[in-house]
């Protein structure tokens, strides 16, 4: 593994992002969906708190994040560059860690227009840094795991909608499948919940920072991208 | 040296490599060549690591692809068929990070490139999106793509498919000039181009080799093949045939009047041109028209692989 060819690789599609005008839009998109969420109950609710907008990022990431791994592999197979790369000196695993880490810091990037809420709350209020600070934690580790669930989904198919519906299924999958759990016994409910992203993330939200939901995370993480270095390799 | 061992490799029910073995040593220009979807990109792409081979496998340099996939792909460089690049960086961005891929050193990476643009002739586009290059200079960036390490090993999979004729002479020259030093491995379903640019010609079909040698060689395997057309004028056709006839030498002939000429094509073992010459020179014919066909390639090429497909 070469950290070297790891930075290059996501060097370049880091930079793909903001050459067309797909990364741009997908900011826009999010940024007005999250701060109308936001901003639309405040005034109402009377309360100054960012727990909607946490809240409500899981639903939101689930289809925003898709929309941006869908490229990372569906377009090089239907372009033919794959041939090249493939080709190269490196090893897929390189090519997979760049890519989803190039996608990652992208949304990361996303996430920091997003910082002004916290600061334009805490003029109106008191508000919790505490849980503002967990908050991002855990929109760090979620946006992680969505994007190496993207990136494999990319893996699967040339065609970058089949990629985007793939990959947001999934993501809406496991955000929503906690909220069924009432309905089931006690045993699956347990272990439906554990793979739940909706369940790990609240608990993150809430402030309470568990090493269970940590690793919870970065094994999804882990998982996937070693799914899709896997998957490359074919 | 390459080694390619009882190549085999199959999609699905189809078979496009068929147990293909082949040796081919250092510092030649290698011309793979055959009808469209007889093996040759399956056998490149195995050679390249780019595919798994069903059985059989590639030694290169006493390195076996399967194993040693990291270590050959450092020594070979790649043009795909079609050269895709990406298509939204620019020409100096792309090299630079096939560069990067490649390690070269970073102090190195400036003047390697500035060789590269004067090899592949694409100094004047180095500042431009890859978008909005034409399909010579696309072809050409993927050249300097694959010859960013300096490999020993280069292997251009239909380098001059889709250019006009004075694109397909330079590219050529560009193949020839590397070819000096390098092993230039390159395929191709056009046979004037091998012939015009290759040490040494494969013809592969059905995913099987089916010929084997320089194009000379190539050529010899069809010898006994020399056509020779002649018309001839103030003759008749009695005394032409009964002339032809008797002739030593000649396998076969055809008669075609045309008004008051005659259009003579004679098959023969060799070239026989001096001794019909001194006969017709003592007659009172005029001969009008007198040349030599060799059998070209494109002959050979036709036969061999048009056999095979009668044997299916």
């Amino acid at each position: 593994m070469k950290i070297n060819s790891i930075i290059s690789i996501g060097k370049k599609e880091f930079k793909s992002y903001f050459v067309s005008p797909v990364g741009f839009i997908v900011i826009g998109i999010y940024l007005v969906i999250s701060g109308w969420f936001l901003f639309s109950t405040l005034f109402l609710s009377k309360s100054v708190t960012l727990r909607d907008f946490f809240s409500l990022m899981p639903y939101i990431m689930s289809f925003i994040i898709p929309a941006l791994t869908m490229k990372s592999f569906a377009e090089e197979y239907k372009t033919g560059s794959y041939e090249m790369l493939g080709t190269l000196p490196i090893t897929t695993m390189e090519i997979a860690l760049g890519k989803m880490v190039a996608t990652w810091l992208f949304v990361l990037v996303m996430l920091i227009p997003t910082l002004s809420y916290p600061i334009a709350l805490s003029t109106l209020g008191d508000l919790d840094s505490g849980l503002v600070f967990s908050g991002y934690i855990g929109a760090l580790l979620l946006t992680g795991a969505f994007t190496a669930v993207g990136t494999l989904a990319s893996t699967l198919t040339k065609n970058q909608i089949v990629a985007f519906l793939i990959g947001a299924a999934i993501c809406f999958f496991i955000t929503i499948i906690d909220g069924m759990v009432i309905l089931l016994p006690k045993m699956i409910a347990s272990v439906i919940q554990y793979i739940s992203v909706g369940y790990h993330f609240t608990n993150i939200s809430k402030g309470i920072l568990d090493s269970r939901d940590i690793i919870y995370f970065l094994s999804i993480i882990f998982l996937s991208i070693m799914a899709t270095g896997r998957r490359v390799n074919k | 040296m390459i080694e390619i061992k009882d190549l085999k490799k199959n999609y699905g029910t189809t078979e496009a490599v068929k147990g293909i073995n082949l040796t081919i040593n250092s510092g030649q220009i290698i011309g793979l060549l055959g009808p469209n979807g007889a093996g040759k990109s399956s056998t490149l792409r195995i050679l390249t690591g780019y595919l798994k081979p069903t059985s059989g496998t590639i030694i290169v340099q006493d390195l076996d692809v399967q194993e040693n996939e990291l270590e050959i792909k450092k020594k070979i460089g790649y043009l795909p068929e079609s050269a895709p690049l990406y298509s939204d960086m620019l020409v100096f961005d792309y090299l630079i990070y096939i560069a990067e891929l490649r390690e070269i050193p970073k102090e190195n990476i400036t003047n390697r490139l500035k060789e590269l643009s004067l090899l592949c002739g694409i100094n004047n586009v180095m500042h431009k999106s890859i978008n909005s290059l034409s399909k010579g200079y696309k072809q050409r960036v993927g050249l300097a793509q694959a010859m960013m390490s300096d490999p020993e090993i280069l292997v251009l999979d239909e380098p001059t498919t889709g250019l006009d004729p004075n694109q397909i002479v330079e590219i050529r020259n560009i193949i020839k000039e590397i070819g000096k030093k390098k092993t230039v491995i390159f395929s191709t379903h056009i046979l004037s181009e091998a012939e015009a640019t290759c040490d040494r010609i494969v013809i592969i079909n059905n995913g099987n080799v089916v010929a084997d040698g320089t194009p000379e060689e190539l050529k010899k395997v069809m010898a006994g093949d020399v056509k020779i057309r002649l018309t001839v004028k103030n003759a008749d056709e009695e005394t032409l045939d009964g002339f032809f006839k008797n002739f030593p030498n000649i396998d076969s002939y055809t008669i075609e009047p045309e008004s008051d000429l005659f259009n003579v094509t004679i098959y023969s073992v060799e070239d026989v041109r001096e001794t019909i010459y001194l006969e017709i020179k003592k007659r009172e014919w005029i001969l009008i028209n007198f040349s030599l066909e060799v059998k070209s390639l494109e002959n050979i090429f036709r036969k061999l692989t048009k056999e095979q497909d009668n044997e299916n």
